[in-house]
């Protein structure tokens, strides 16, 4: 299932935030969106999941999602939006509820995808318990769970210490490898963009605009070992990026 | 080469000569529990009062020795009152408290959750909430009867308002962020009311519970006041008019036994309830 926007705007309260924003999130790719802050970016986001609607432009989803997709647009959200009330194995549980599955299908997805986050051992935990990283990776599985055509994540690291990125990089690597999701990635990371995304849409500063978008033609799998030549994508980034990310920094908020 | 290994730089385990400690600047501001203060205290001052009475100088007419009212706690135990004065006033108790919390809930959950009843109610609530109920008794009598009703009725009106102001501002403080995660996985409408909305809204219910328990007990002696046979506001309030001091004592100390025993229960509730936190 391909997911694409076209020519979208937006405002909030008169301010204009985003200006005429199109790019495509085709099936089995990552796409990463970065941009310096305040520029649309959790939005656009927004709009994809079809959690808000944007004023002007279309977002449209072609193809059928897998055939068992419960949810197709998943999100993963920055501050991982668990129940604390819940255990991880509760939070998990919480995304299937609302769907036909017997007791049976719904303990076999559950111990599953806690298998493959590494969670076997935390299931009964309450999320006060656990770090972020593995608040996180219970927000991972619970999206997992209802096997998503596309994944929706809004700067799903950046709650975390930098080692603890370090590895669910990893982890979100090697899930990718295996279940070949299409992703549309929230980052001001440019080094978790240049380490996930086949694709690159640089955002302008607000009103945000695509000023670029950059294909990162190496295998992902591949990306760990070549680092240095990822480098040269992020230095290019970076100079795309800079001028931007000074003006935005320099405004006065006033949304 | 480390740095370990450069002369002078040896690893030094004796402090200089000349070297003082850093003065401790930190600490205090965290009270710790103190088991034994409490009762200590308690303990203390009946000591003192029962020692003021016998010695004469708290007149017995002004206020009866401890155990004087113990005596009269006890005779009323032994002669059958004290289970009557009890039942009428748990009964009053619950069945206003139970009601009134129930109505509550249910308008402050559609205050919380419906733009139309949130217009509706919030002015209605603001309105009502700061008249001291004790002055509506005399209407009630009037429309319900000098009997159990207008009693109940009472106690119901005043835990009423409390429990929707604590309802929903405790709906409004639940994180967006969970319920837009709801959402986004396609949870319905009552889902997302009953797995996300009305358990991030229990603290806030909880504590709403303290509040209103307090104002029915308040309203409950002031309801017992007028016109009623038994429970623990009658018994206060014939004690005074006969100048029965050591019932009117014992009537008291019943009161602040219910509101402990009230206050207890809520307090296991909330360890239940609320073990998540």
């Amino acid at each position: 299932m391909d997911l694409a926007l076209a020519h979208v705007s937006h405002r909030y309260n008169g301010v204009e935030v985003l200006r005429d924003i199109s790019f495509a999130a085709p099936a089995g790719r990552i796409v990463c969106l970065v941009g310096p802050s305040g520029c649309g970016k959790s939005t656009l986001l927004r709009f994809l999941g079809g959690l808000e609607r944007p004023d002007e432009g279309q977002v449209t989803m072609t193809g059928e999602p897998p055939a068992g997709s419960l949810n197709p647009l998943t999100y993963i959200f920055q501050d991982f939006a668990l129940l604390p009330w819940r255990s991880a194995r509760g939070n998990i549980s919480l995304a299937l509820e609302d769907h036909r599955l017997s007791r049976r299908e719904r303990e076999e997805i559950i111990a599953d995808v806690l298998a493959r986050t590494g969670l076997s051992d935390f299931a009964d935990a309450l999320p006060r318990q656990l770090s972020g990283g593995m608040k996180q990776r219970v927000a991972i599985a619970r999206a997992l769970a209802v096997r998503p055509a596309c994944l929706l994540m809004d700067e799903p690291l950046s709650a975390l210490d930098s080692q603890t990125r370090e590895l669910l990089l990893d982890d979100l690597q090697g899930l990718w490898e295996r279940e070949r999701f299409g992703a549309v990635y929230v980052t001001h990371n440019l080094a978790e963009a240049v380490r996930l995304g086949h694709q690159v849409v640089v955002l302008s500063r607000r009103p945000g605009q695509v000023r670029e978008i950059v294909e990162i033609d190496m295998p992902l799998s591949e990306r760990k070992a070549r680092a240095a030549e990822l480098e040269a994508h992020q230095t290019r980034l970076w100079e795309l990026m800079r001028e931007e990310a000074m003006a935005a920094d320099q405004e006065i908020a006033d949304v | 080469m480390s740095d370990a290994a450069l002369p002078g730089a040896a690893p030094r385990t004796e402090p200089a000569p000349g070297a003082r400690p850093v003065p401790f600047r930190g600490g205090g501001f965290r009270p710790t529990p103190r088991r034994w203060v409490g009762p200590l205290v308690f303990a203390a001052l009946f000591a003192a009062w029962e020692a003021g009475s016998r010695m004469g100088w708290i007149s017995p007419i002004v206020l009866p020795a401890p155990s004087e009212a113990l005596e009269a706690f006890s005779n009323l135990a032994r002669s059958g009152q004290l289970a009557l004065h009890l039942q009428a006033s748990l009964s009053r108790l619950v069945q206003g408290w139970i009601f009134g919390t129930l109505l509550g809930i249910a308008v402050g959950f559609a205050a919380g959750l419906f733009s139309l009843a949130r217009a509706g109610i919030v002015p209605l609530v603001a309105a009502f909430f700061p008249i001291p109920k004790i002055a509506l008794l005399p209407l009630f009598i009037i429309w319900f009867g000098i009997g159990e009703e207008s009693k109940v009725a009472t106690i119901l009106f005043g835990t009423f308002f409390p429990t929707v102001i604590a309802v929903y501002g405790g709906v409004d403080g639940v994180d967006r962020g969970l319920v837009r995660m709801g959402q986004s996985f396609g949870l319905s409408r009552w889902s997302i009311v009953r797995k996300i909305i009305l358990p991030g809204a229990m603290p806030a219910i909880l504590s709403g519970f303290r509040i209103s328990a307090s104002i029915a007990i308040i309203l409950l002696v002031a309801a017992e006041m007028i016109g009623a046979e038994y429970g623990i506001g009658a018994y206060v309030l014939l004690a005074g008019n006969l100048m029965a001091t050591d019932q009117l004592v014992a009537g008291v100390a019943m009161l602040s036994i219910l509101g402990l025993t009230v206050s207890w229960l809520i307090g296991r509730l909330e360890k239940r309830v609320l073990r998540w936190r």
